[in-house]
């Protein structure tokens, strides 16, 4: 009895200490990496931003002047989302706002909505998405030139019961074999212009 | 030498982990679908299999029989996160591309099962390099499942070569088939188990022409020639 005794108390130990060695080379990694690591999102996003944005059109740093927002009904996520603020001169410029499409073929599509001061889209970009290869995916940019399709746009100069797919009776072309992936993009690019709408002093203050 | 000779046949073709023992298919499947992808994967998988053979082939008269198996696993997790979070420092396009496969490594079966079935009862040396050779037959499954669903798929071949081997190789893309409208089929799920399926067929019509070459040419004098 006592010699199992000891032989599980053995056992317990060898399995403790292989633990700590494990958490002691996981730390020792993550301190030596997590510096590089935080400046690859930086940069990431510092990069899908000015795709939008120019850095010739704003003086600020877009990743420091962000403002958090929640609302489920115009975002399609209940936590909170990011919207960036591009500035030149202490003017705003433009706002990059974070949505996720729920509803799209295979999951939620995440986008940047960029949107000049006076409501005019400047440009969209789906970031990450699990659409069909071939199909859906023609919302990247380099598949097919369907987000473009965006510029320029405004509630003001289209109706916003023709911001939907042709097939639905709106503007925007669909892609053969694939609606669903355009229909839900437009959607909740549609709703974050009408967030911006009705929102706009408390964006575009301070 | 001749041992390790055979360690290394051993991984590379005979018992080769994707498409003989069929471990690893989850990652294999989903990843394969260009030849950098499968190659990076592939590089992380060997690296992962090198480091626990060895590790868990020093600790092997020293760790009881009872609590083997959950020290492998703390050993195969610590080196995977450690691996993750390289990889997602110095090639972080990668990183995002291969996405959850690179955490998913620790739930491939061959890892855990050289640590049992090999490493733990073989010597140091020995079992290094059987994690080399496992998971180079590895990366070899992955990039020739790659290459062919890479040029079905989309008609090219080392796409985004630029994620692993930095700016300089963007270049590096062939494109096989100029202006193609690319075979859907290939990129997707299904594509990687017809791709996996006729290779295995094709490695077993190999392996069966190996086994009796002497067949035909022992038989042919021993016919009767009836004048």
């Amino acid at each position: 009895m006592a010699e199992k005794k000891t032989s599980m108390i053995k056992a317990g130990l060898v399995l403790g200490l292989f633990s700590l060695v494990g958490i002691g080379l996981v730390s020792l990694t993550y301190f030596v990496t997590h510096e590089q690591i935080a400046e690859n999102e930086r940069l990431f996003l510092l990069k899908n931003l000015q795709e939008l944005v120019p850095h010739t059109l704003h003086d600020n740093d877009l990743l420091a002047d962000a403002i958090k927002v929640t609302n489920t009904e115009a975002f399609g996520q209940d936590k909170e989302i990011t919207i960036y603020r591009a500035k030149k001169n202490k003017n705003l410029v433009a706002l990059i706002a974070t949505p996720t499409a729920p509803d799209g073929y295979s999951g939620s599509i995440k986008l940047l909505v960029a949107i000049k001061k006076n409501g005019e889209l400047m440009g969209v970009r789906a970031v990450s998405h699990h659409e069909t290869p071939g199909l859906g995916d023609a919302i990247d940019t380099n598949k097919s030139d369907w987000v473009f399709s965006f510029d320029g746009r405004s509630l003001s100069n289209l109706d916003s019961k023709y911001w939907r797919v042709k097939r639905d009776g709106g503007e925007f072309d669909q892609f053969t074999g694939a609606t669903i992936t355009p229909r839900a993009v437009v959607k909740a690019v549609l709703k974050t212009l009408q967030y911006y709408q009705a929102n706009k002093t408390e964006l575009t203050d301070g | 030498m001749d041992n390790y000779k055979q360690i290394l046949k051993n991984g590379l073709w005979e018992n080769n982990q994707a498409f003989v023992a069929l471990l690893g298919l989850c990652p294999l499947l989903a990843v394969s679908n260009t030849v950098i992808n499968g190659l990076g994967l592939g590089i992380a998988t060997t690296l992962t299999l090198i480091l626990s053979n060895t590790i868990v082939s020093i600790i092997r008269h020293h760790v009881g029989n009872e609590i083997r198996l959950p020290v492998f696993v703390l050993i195969i997790a610590s080196i995977v996160t450690a691996i993750e979070l390289t990889m997602n420092a110095f090639f972080y396009e990668l990183y995002l591309i291969l996405g959850i496969f690179i955490p998913l490594i620790v739930t491939n079966c061959s890892i855990i099962g050289r640590a049992e079935a090999y490493a733990s009862k073989n010597p140091v040396a020995a079992s290094a390099i059987d994690g080399f050779a496992m998971g180079t037959g590895f990366t070899a499954a992955l990039i020739l499942l790659g290459a062919m669903r890479e040029v079905l798929g989309s008609g090219t071949l080392l796409a985004n070569a630029h994620l692993m081997f930095g700016e300089a190789a963007r270049d590096m893309t062939i494109h096989v088939i100029s202006d193609y409208e690319g075979f859907l089929l290939a990129i997707l799920p299904p594509g990687a188990f017809i791709g996996l399926g006729l290779i295995i067929a094709l490695k077993n019509v190999i392996d069966k022409r190996l086994k009796e070459p002497t067949k035909q040419t022992v038989q042919l004098p021993l016919t009767p020639k009836k004048a």
